[in-house]
């Protein structure tokens, strides 16, 4: 049976891990090596690489450590930064990254997708959504260049909509970052990620707010969405990827141990 | 001496360093005449089919692996090129592995097939060995080797289909074995191994 993916994400500054609550204020978390043959050893399924000041400063992500973690790591992991062509993307996938993420670049440029889909193959290609809840409109809202507060801002589409067109375009994963969740661990966005499952077709990752062990029952079990990732728990060892697996598997969520 | 061959569409990286975590130094040829020289071969491949087939055929390559008496896998696109057609683009493949490569009906679930996902050893074979039912190795693929006598291992999303194939010297694993952890490793491990 197909497993739950369990993701730990990486937010890379300047050469490190770094971590924000709310997608502000980075603290810095230590080597991205170190950090991701921990992860991996542990039993994480997946793991993201996210150059955070990259698609900010409008400059590719340093592929220089891409390398060293295809070298390293025996699992799959997926970069994102400031790719905004197929021959960006082509350097990364280059250096033995299994997946590209896009983000900012593709809300300037739609089409990239598909030029991403068509020369890599879908399997490739993950779109990020940052999505913020208007308490006001009771509207899902995509926002970009979240990396820095002082850059991010928001765009002209609605969540639903965003995540639809994404799909026709040729995506072959989304992830979904609750940007309102983001850091403060209070659980999921059930009711968004619900509302997002329904029209996904392609594989779909929650993002944003795990706090406990019980948020990752409840989202599997509550939104049916095929991975979930975190950062914080697993950064400052709040959650144990193998406890966090043994839990999963006794509440019958389907695990990989 | 493993060569892993290189077309030039395949993540060649990722499986020359799994190899490399083994002890063992692959070399990435671009030469189809270099080929034979070599003790076994692996076929990577990522990407449309259609555009890999073109390639294997316009550098020579078809002949090359056609006439390769030692072992040669093929990993995921590689694996589904060795085959005798596919459904992606409605073409003929390699036909070095009896069987076609279909669309594969997930019905409700979400396609891709992607993730990590169960193996079942339905005819034990050298590439077979260590492995368990608890394993699981990471997928990520829309076509699937329908199953048939040249199938070792089976998997199941929305339908059972060919995880693991061989035939004569020609082999192939439909997930990615280089990023499998463990279980991965030790297949390829049971790759290195493999006498014929």
């Amino acid at each position: 049976m197909l497993s739950k993916r369990i993701i730990p994400c990486l937010d890379v500054k300047d050469g490190q891990v770094v971590k924000g609550v709310k997608f502000q204020g980075h603290e810095v978390v230590g080597d991205i090596l170190d950090l991701a043959q921990r992860y991996s050893e542990a039993g994480a399924d997946e793991l993201v690489f996210y150059e955070i000041s990259a698609s900010v400063e409008k400059r590719l992500l340093d592929v220089n450590w891409v390398a060293e973690i295809a070298r390293h790591i025996n699992i799959p992991f997926c970069v994102a930064g400031g790719i905004k062509s197929v021959a960006d993307a082509a350097r990364v996938l280059e250096q033995g990254a299994d997946k590209i993420s896009i983000n900012s670049p593709a809300i300037a440029r739609p089409e990239l997708i598909k030029e991403l889909h068509d020369e890599f193959g879908k399997q490739c290609v993950v779109v990020g959504v940052d999505s913020f809840y208007d308490k006001q409109t009771q509207e899902y809202l995509v926002y970009q260049l979240t990396g820095d507060p002082n850059a991010a801002s928001r765009t002209r589409y609605k969540t639903q909509e965003w995540v639809k067109r994404v799909q026709d375009l040729g995506a072959g994963e989304i992830v979904l970052n609750c940007m309102n969740q983001d850091g403060v661990r209070n659980g999921y966005d059930i009711a968004q990620l619900s509302a997002i499952r329904a029209l996904c077709k392609v594989p779909l990752i929650a993002s944003g707010g795990a706090g406990s062990m019980q948020d990752f029952v409840d989202v599997f079990k509550q939104t049916n969405v095929d991975g979930a990732l975190a950062a914080s728990v697993f950064h400052k060892g709040v959650i144990e990827i193998p406890k966090l697996k043994q839990f999963l598997i006794n509440n019958d969520v389907a695990a990989r141990q | 001496m493993i060569a892993i061959i290189n077309t030039g569409c395949a993540n060649i990286n990722s499986v020359r360093f799994a190899f490399e975590r083994l002890g063992v130094t692959p070399e990435v040829i671009t030469a189809p005449e270099k080929l034979a020289r070599f003790e076994r071969a692996i076929l990577p491949g990522v990407g449309h089919a259609n555009v890999a087939m073109k390639r294997l055929n316009e550098q020579g390559w078809a002949e090359a692996i056609a006439d390769y008496q030692r072992p040669l896998m093929g990993i995921c696109l590689g694996m589904q090129l060795l085959c005798e057609s596919t459904e992606e683009g409605d073409i003929p493949c390699l036909g070095r592995i009896p069987g076609k490569v279909e669309l594969l009906e997930t019905n409700e679930l979400t396609a891709p097939h992607m993730g990590w996902n169960n193996l079942r050893v339905v005819k034990p074979h050298a590439l077979t060995t260590g492995l368990s039912e608890q394993d699981q190795v990471y997928f990520v693929h829309s076509f699937a080797h329908t199953i048939n006598q040249s199938t070792l291992v089976s998997g199941e999303y929305g339908q059972a289909f060919s995880a693991i194939v061989a035939n004569d010297n020609y082999a192939g694993m439909q997930f990615h074995p280089e990023r499998s952890g463990k279980v991965g490793a030790q297949l390829l491990q049971n790759f290195i191994n493999w006498q014929l």
